[in-house]
């Protein structure tokens, strides 16, 4: 028989573990000698763009990682910690699960919620909220039907069977996802500021426990799956798909939660990508210690499994426990009693290496921290790309204005991208936990802390297509509008968590699309005060047709200090009066409208001023906090006439609206349809009950915020002067049944 | 030892949204001849009983109590034994 | 009134009916994990909503044999309070306490949404704060929520007045249009002929609290309080 050690490294077998000749050479010079087949899959995988992030790094460093809040900062572990105040502490994370769920929608899905919920709880938090960001080719299309609906029931599948709610997020279509479409979960945990868990081993002689699902082959070589372009043969890649177990991960986290209010507990960590291999040599890196497990002691699920494959596989639902010697009992008390097997299968060593056996064979044997922290790291080639040229050009003078503006905002309303996304979140538990306050269809997701005064507001947020005509500016954007549906609902944005979708790296375009959309929104992130948290880079999202377009996805968490002060997204009272803040320009490029009404992506997105914004938030928040603002909806994709409309569409109760104003919101020559569906930057619509006027018109006047009284909440039809003029029950039907019409079987 | 197979479907009486559905996807897709399609679910197991009465017993059983709603659904049960591990 | 609460591997909703009653009806309530054979001395039990066992097999059919189910089919059978709220209507269909069974939603999805029940019979300790054809908002969640039994099971719970709640508009009417899941006669909860169990499919600890949205789910803690 032949064992591992004894297979001959051949050149081929280096590349095919995506092993460039320097890399090999690095890895023989950390190991003084030539790897065994099992280290050469070890290195694979910790190695690849999923773990090591080694095309990114040198971009991701200069992302603003301080804030006064921070407990945990981005990279030190799992997920980055903000303090909360009242001894209370919440940790976030958006993660990407693309690559799966092009495969197999349904478990790809799954088994990226029940990843990013593990990133959570492993941090000895409690996850109490999920959102996500979906985006799939054109929807008329039968292949993103399957995918939609495979993804929507997967995540409804997890998340529902866990009893965490998610609270919905945003979905796009776009054909420039065909194929390749993008799942990013988010996950957001509380916990007690002194109850914060490492990923740590520290305590020479602490014992190693497995905990959670068997091993089996399934997800063999994941990370680096997610590290390739999808061609036509990676359909025939099925089996490196997992599978997901929402009850056995409700266990698991119970059981861990359990744990940690012990003092048995040193550090945990989850097995995700690189399953056994990355949590061993992690654990064993952030504690400066060595670490030792035997692979005949780890649970299987198939028989006949090698170290190579147990090292690598990406069975779901996998813990990585450090536990405090002598308290050994005491941990598998625990996990008996919610029918789980903690496994003990090594412990914390002296020194630095990670050393792997299968009974008494030593079968790999590496320095733990070379392995985790000195992966190769590489400054790419950058190049403008050329379609930029023709792209960003927009002759406004070609662009006909339409006649009829109420037949362009039916249309827009019927648009998968901008209609209610109900069918989706419908399917999700979003009530489950019994703190959710604003339900999906809100700017924010709004949770109450129970026994608190405190709320949390979550939106996840990234206009695509305004990063491929201008990744800058995008990038820009993506960060300002997240906070400002945060802002809009009444909280205080305090930190982000992103996901950072993109094409081939390698490609000079993509990489100067990658390096400008995190400038970009470094520079909000900056103005706006919110530091990254951590987040997660997904490379190579590319289809057989081309890349996708740079999609910098932004998870937003802010703070309600007093939920009682929320803002709802809707009108609320018949009377109130509505206000339009901020300024409208003639910005028509990579409009929403500009793509529906005309089929065009062109021209130059709107552009952002930082400084308006911020002052936009501050005056929101302001007034918010008097409780002076009946609802606040941010205009974003389909501009004033969409947030109007929006603003109507209370599912509980429609309200009527009428704009007789409007002229008196516009300074300077603006063409009309720019007027109703420009999507100029900083803007937001209030409404106010008419004996708060002089006060919030004194407050924007102060804080240096344009602010316009256009019209007022009455009635039963939305009219824009006389151009656009429907009845609400009309318009929400359209809005409503836009995707349920495409999707029925 | 026996390898009993148990085929569930919904009873006749019972509406199978499931099985409809899956017959109208077939049917858009061409297959005009499919009829009368129930979705239903399978059980599969070795029983370590020697006496083919006995095993048969103890798997309707195993059923009654268990594996098949008996408001819902019905089942059919096959026996095949099988030559021995041991 | 003293509650206790079943947690079995899977319920999600244990804390959330916990806390309603703790919180707000200021109810003494523990928790009873499903290992533990004997319950408290308590008036009512209730057996919360999520996933038990995954809803392998069938929702509900592997809770049913916990120890704990034992002391509840015995703390039903001597006439003492028993709520199962969606999965735990479910367990309580499994253990034959309740007749019927549920299928699947008639749209094949899981449906999270408020809907408005009518109240259909008030003469229990769970409804008695209620008022004949009222309507109250509560919200849904579930995948499997499709009542189901035969035609006698139907005429019994027809005839002796057992049927709780139905589907219906916000005004009371009742017809397949606000009939979100396909259940039988549009129920969406059910009495025993003692009228001592209740199974609900929609969520009362969902909407017992006005900052959730709605508080008519209240009613029926409060009839629990009073009894």
């Amino acid at each position: 028989m032949t064992t591992e050690a004894q297979i001959k490294i051949t050149p081929e077998m280096i590349a095919s573990h995506g092993i460039t000749e320097g890399e090999y050479q690095k890895i023989t010079k950390i190991l003084g000698r030539e790897p065994n087949f099992t280290e050469l899959g070890i290195f694979s995988v910790m190695w690849s763009e999923h773990c090591s992030y080694k095309n990114s790094k040198p971009i991701l460093k200069t992302f603003p990682t301080e804030g006064p809040n921070l407990l945990v900062r981005a990279g030190e572990e799992n997920a980055g910690i903000v303090d909360i105040g009242g001894g209370l502490a919440i940790c976030f994370k958006i993660e990407s699960h693309n690559h799966p769920s092009a495969i197999e929608p349904f478990q790809g899905a799954a088994t990226g919620v029940g990843g990013i919920l593990r990133d959570i709880f492993t941090m000895g938090s409690r996850p109490i909220l999920l959102m996500n960001s979906l985006r799939f080719g054109k929807l008329d299309d039968a292949a993103t039907q399957r995918l939609f609906r495979g993804v929507v029931a997967g995540i409804s599948h997890y998340g529902n069977c866990i009893g965490v709610p998610t609270l919905g997020g945003e979905v796009y279509f776009d054909e420039c996802y065909e194929g390749n479409p993008l799942v990013n979960a988010m996950a957001l945990g509380i916990m007690r500021t002194d109850e914060i868990v490492k990923g740590k081993a520290s305590g020479v002689g602490n014992p190693v426990y497995y905990v959670g699902a068997a091993t089996g082959r399934d997800g063999l070589g994941g990370a680096a799956f997610a590290s390739k372009e999808l061609t036509e043969e990676s359909h025939e890649d099925r089996p490196a798909v997992q599978v997901g177990d929402p009850f056995m991960e409700k266990l698991l986290m119970e059981a861990c939660l359990e744990l940690i209010k012990t003092d048995a507990l040193v550090g945990m960590q989850d097995m995700g990508a690189a399953g056994l291999t990355c949590s061993t040599c992690e654990t064993a890196a952030r504690g400066s210690t060595g670490i030792e497990i035997d692979l005949e002691k780890v649970p299987k699920r198939e028989s006949g499994m090698i170290p190579y494959e147990i090292m690598l596989s990406e069975s779901q639902e996998r813990m990585l426990i450090i536990a405090r010697k002598g308290h050994e009992r005491k941990v598998e008390e625990i996990f008996e009693k919610w029918d789980l097997h903690a496994v003990k299968i090594g412990e914390v060593k002296e020194g630095h290496l990670m050393r792997v056996k299968n009974g008494a064979e030593i079968v790999a044997e590496i320095p733990a921290k070379a392995l985790a922290d000195e992966g190769p790291v590489y400054v790419r080639e950058e190049k403008r790309p050329a379609y930029l040229e023709d792209a960003q050009k927009l002759d406004l003078a070609s662009i006909a204005v339409p006649n009829d503006f109420t037949a362009v905002l039916k249309k827009m309303l019927d648009h998968p991208t901008l209609a209610s996304k109900a069918w989706v979140w419908k399917q999700y538990d979003h009530m489950v936990r019994t703190d959710t306050v604003f339900y999906p269809g809100h700017d924010a997701a709004l949770i109450r802390i129970k026994d608190t005064q405190k709320g949390i507001a979550v939106s996840t947020d990234c206009n695509s297509l305004y990063c491929y005509l201008d990744p800058f500016e995008g990038g820009k954007i993506a960060v300002a509008e997240s906070a400002r549906n945060v802002v809009c609902s009444g909280a205080k944005p305090l930190a982000i968590t992103n996901c950072l979708n993109f094409g081939n790296p390698m490609k000079p375009e993509i990489f100067w699309q990658f390096h400008q959309a995190v400038n970009g929104m470094i520079a909000s992130c900056k103005a706006l005060g919110t530091p990254v948290t951590g987040g997660n880079v997904s490379l190579y999202n590319e289809s057989p047709a081309a890349a996708i377009y740079p999609t910098p996805t932004v998870g937003m968490v802010g703070l309600l200090e007093d939920i009682e002060k929320r803002v709802p997204s809707f009108f609320q009272n018949e009377g109130d009066l509505v206000f339009l803040a901020g300024d409208t320009f003639e910005e028509i490029g990579g409009t929403q409208y500009l793509m529906i009404q005309h089929g065009l992506k062109k021209g130059l997105p709107p552009r952002l001023d930082l400084e308006k914004e911020g002052r936009l938030h501050k005056f929101i928040l302001g007034m918010a906090a008097e409780g002076h603002l009946s609802s606040c909806h941010d205009l974003s994709d389909g501009g004033l006439a969409l947030a109007l409309a929006e603003s109507c569409f209370d599912p509980h109760a429609p309200k009527g609206v009428v704009i007789d104003q409007l002229q008196l919101a516009v300074r300077g020559a603006v063409r009309e349809d720019a007027v109703y569906f420009g999507e100029s930057q900083s803007r937001a619509l209030l409404s106010v009950k008419p004996e708060f006027k002089e006060e919030v018109l004194k407050r924007a006047c102060e804080n240096g915020v344009p602010l316009f009284q256009i019209g007022c909440v009455t009635g039963s039809r939305i009219c824009i002067g006389d151009r656009i003029q429907v009845d609400v029950q009309e318009a929400l039907s359209i809005y409503q049944s836009a995707i349920p019409r495409r999707m029925a079987r | 030892m026996f390898k009993a197979t148990i085929n569930v479907t919904l009873k006749k009486s019972v509406l199978d949204p499931q099985g409809q559905t899956v017959l109208h996807a077939l049917s858009t897709l061409g297959f005009k001849e499919a009829q009368d399609l129930r979705v239903g679910k399978f059980f599969e197991l070795t029983v370590d009983e020697a006496d083919r009465n006995r095993a048969e017993a103890r798997v309707r059983e195993m059923c009654d109590k268990l594996l098949i709603n008996p408001v819902i659904e019905e089942y059919a049960l096959t026996l095949r034994e099988e030559k021995s591990a041991r | 009134m003293k509650a206790a609460v079943v947690v079995f591997p899977g319920s999600n909703c244990d804390t959330d009916c916990f806390s309603v009653l703790s919180r707000v009806m200021k109810m003494d309530v523990s928790y009873v994990w499903h290992k533990e054979r004997t319950l408290p001395k308590v008036d009512l039990v209730i057996l919360p909503g999520g996933f038990s066992y995954g809803d392998y097999l069938r929702t509900g059919a592997v809770a049913r044999f916990s120890p704990a189910m034992e002391s509840v089919i015995k703390h039903a059978d001597e006439g003492r309070l028993v709520l199962g709220i969606c999965n735990g209507f479910q367990i309580l269909l499994e253990s034959g306490l309740l007749p019927g069974a549920m299928l699947r939603n008639r749209s094949l999805s899981f449906v999270c949404e408020h809907v408005w029940l009518r109240v259909e019979e008030n003469r229990s300790a769970f409804t008695k704060n209620l008022k004949q054809g009222e309507t109250l908002c509560v919200p849904i969640a579930h995948g499997e929520g499709n009542y189901f039994c035969d035609d006698d099971t139907l005429k019994r719970l027809q005839d002796d007045s057992l049927i709780a709640f139905r589907y219906a508009s916000q005004t009371g009417e009742v017809s397949e249009a606000f009939n979100p899941n396909g259940s039988r006669d549009s129920i969406a909860g059910i009495l025993s002929g003692k009228r001592n169990v209740l199974g609900m499919m929609p969520h009362p600890e969902r909407a017992s609290e006005p900052i959730l949205g709605y508080d008519h789910g209240r009613k029926i803690f409060e009839s629990l309080a009073g009894a």
